[in-house]
């Protein structure tokens, strides 16, 4: 991704600041309104106590105090968000990679296939898939009816601690198809002759997976990792529906988007909420920073 | 052969929920092959009214609405943003263009809470317009984003010829630009459509009056009002809810992936 406008032949041209502005308006105009000013907005009410019935009462770190030293429930919240998050990243990142692989074999039907694919991505952030997941994965649902077919008892594994967490990781990695098109779109940009130098030299598949495929992908593993953490902190709707609000059974699905809609919009406590929200920026800001930093290492950009 | 059985597996479920919501709601809890063994509409009949006085004729007609107005939104405010950012020099272009970046990274959490205060104190709680108001605004920088990068690859001898034989930059945009980005403008009112007719969270804060209701907020009603025990007409309902998501991927698969490998690639 470039990093900001290039200029074609740095020839000089007349400027056309008003007529550019006029065209930009609507945007500016979310951007100020809606997103910017905002933004400034929480971190002002972050250091608030608020509840959206008296003005807010200027509290200063007490909101951040609190949720180090005296919420349990943040904690879990952070704690499981983690979980979520570095089990369903990296096997989204395997599975696409892997099918992606497959696929680029040029096998008949390949469209197919990948549309096929594709279609989990479209459907698996609605409610209605939640839905089908709690009853799926409930005591009386599909998969332990399965599972009897084979004498084997199945739980309710959206009633247990121990598994709940685990069917809202299978219906994000569920939805890998995206990353897969990304994927195929990638390998499909890697030079043919660099594989058959490489068979010439005698290189194995393998050898050709981690010389060639890998190093050239990089950039492409890149954008989907960072983009896979970014959204996979923001799940909300499958762990609300199919936790029915609560944060299911021991707070195990208690995801980060969902604690903080508890305590902003059930609990009305907006100041609360508000510096939850900043935690999280600073931390989605961190990791991106950190896969920047460890990007000079490994992603291979081509020129 | 292995290729199969990961699809099969992998659609299962949803194929699943399809046959099911034809079946009594007795069997559903037995059979677990795709095709019922009984046909019977009746679970479509229970579930059309999740509770009385409110059908999901209505809900559909609230979620169709609020996309239509969000896909016109958004395509109208991004193409123009995209135009000034891919073809015009102007003051603070790539300051402007680098803050547009940045926000597609933002987490939507950050805002939420701010953006509730503010349409709160505009009165627009039980109307629609937290949910299309942004899309007016292009708020969504991705899309934005999307759509630079297909106009930077329209070659520009094409406007520039225009510009000296005297046209504005407004009859460049309408007469040039816009019709030939048709396919990037098709991918993102798509991707609008499918975000605005699944999104949740939206809907669940504004709007508190049934009668107000999307079709999601419609499921979680009914979920909420039946103690998931009515997994028949759930079922139906969930299922109705996705075919527009069906309808589109059939006829759009195309623009839809190459849209989502665009965004991947430089």
């Amino acid at each position: 991704m470039p990093a900001g406008p290039r200029h074609p032949g740095a020839k000089p041209r007349r400027r056309d600041d008003r007529i550019a502005y006029l065209f930009l308006a609507p945007w500016l105009l979310g951007l100020v309104g809606i997103t910017v000013g905002p933004l400034l907005a929480s971190l002002g009410l972050s250091f608030t106590h608020y509840d959206l019935l008296s003005a807010p009462s200027w509290t200063g770190l007490t909101n951040y105090r609190r949720m180090i030293a005296g919420d349990p429930s943040f904690l879990q919240s952070l704690v499981v968000t983690v979980l979520y998050v570095a089990i369903s990243v990296p096997s989204v990142l395997v599975i696409s990679l892997a099918l992606a692989l497959v696929l680029n074999r040029g096998l008949r039907g390949l469209t197919l296939y990948r549309g096929l694919f594709y279609l989990p991505s479209l459907l698996g952030g609605s409610v209605a898939l939640a839905v089908l997941w709690r009853q799926v994965f409930g005591i009386d649902g599909m998969l332990n009816h399965v599972l009897a077919l084979v004498h084997i008892t199945g739980q309710s594994w959206i009633g247990s601690p121990g598994t709940a967490l685990y069917t809202l990781v299978l219906l994000n990695v569920w939805q890998f198809g995206a990353t897969m098109i990304i994927f195929l779109a990638g390998l499909r940009q890697i030079p043919q002759d660099l594989y058959e130098a490489a068979a010439v030299d005698g290189a194995r598949r393998w050898r050709q997976l981690l010389q060639i495929t890998i190093p050239m992908l990089s950039p492409v593993i890149f954008f989907n990792t960072v983009l896979g953490l970014i959204r996979a902190f923001q799940v909300f709707t499958s762990a609300y529906v199919i936790s029915n609000g609560t944060g299911g059974p021991a707070d195990s699905m208690l995801l980060y988007a969902l604690y903080l809609y508890q305590q902003g919009f059930v609990n009305y406590d907006m100041g609360y909420a508000a510096a939850m929200a900043w935690v999280l920026v600073v931390m989605i800001a961190v990791l991106t920073g950190a896969a920047f930093l460890s990007a000079r290492f490994w992603v291979h950009y081509a020129d | 052969m292995l290729l199969i059985a990961l699809l099969v597996a992998t659609l299962y479920p949803v194929l699943w929920m399809v046959g099911a919501s034809f079946e009594p709601s007795a069997q559903i809890f037995v059979n677990v092959g795709l095709l019922p063994k009984v046909w019977t509409f009746a679970n479509y009949q229970r579930g059309w009214y999740p509770m009385q006085n409110l059908s999901f004729s209505r809900l559909f007609a609230n979620s169709l609405i609020i996309a239509c107005v969000a896909v016109l939104g958004n395509v109208c405010s991004c193409t123009m943003a995209a135009y000034a950012f891919a073809r015009l020099q102007f003051r603070l272009r790539g300051t402007l263009f680098a803050i547009m970046l940045l926000t597609i990274m933002l987490p939507y959490q950050v805002l939420i809470i701010p953006q509730y205060i503010l349409f709160l104190r505009f009165g627009w709680l039980n109307t629609y317009l937290p949910l299309v108001v942004p899309r007016l605004l292009a708020v969504d920088g991705f899309f934005v984003f999307l759509m630079v990068q297909f106009i930077r690859g329209l070659p520009r001898e094409i406007d520039e010829a225009a510009i000296i034989d005297g046209c504005g930059h407004w009859q460049v945009f309408l007469r040039i630009v816009v019709p030939l980005s048709m396919p990037a403008m098709a991918t993102t009112g798509i991707f609008t459509f499918i975000n605005s007719w699944n999104d949740f969270l939206g809907p669940l804060l504004y709007l508190t009056k049934p009668v107000m209701y999307t079709v999601p907020l419609g499921l979680n009603l009914f979920l909420d009002l039946n103690e998931a025990s009515q997994w028949g007409p759930l079922f139906a309902m969930s299922a109705l809810s996705l075919v527009p998501i069906f309808v589109i991927f059939l006829f759009f698969e195309r623009l839809l992936t190459e849209g989502i490998a665009t965004t991947g690639i430089k």
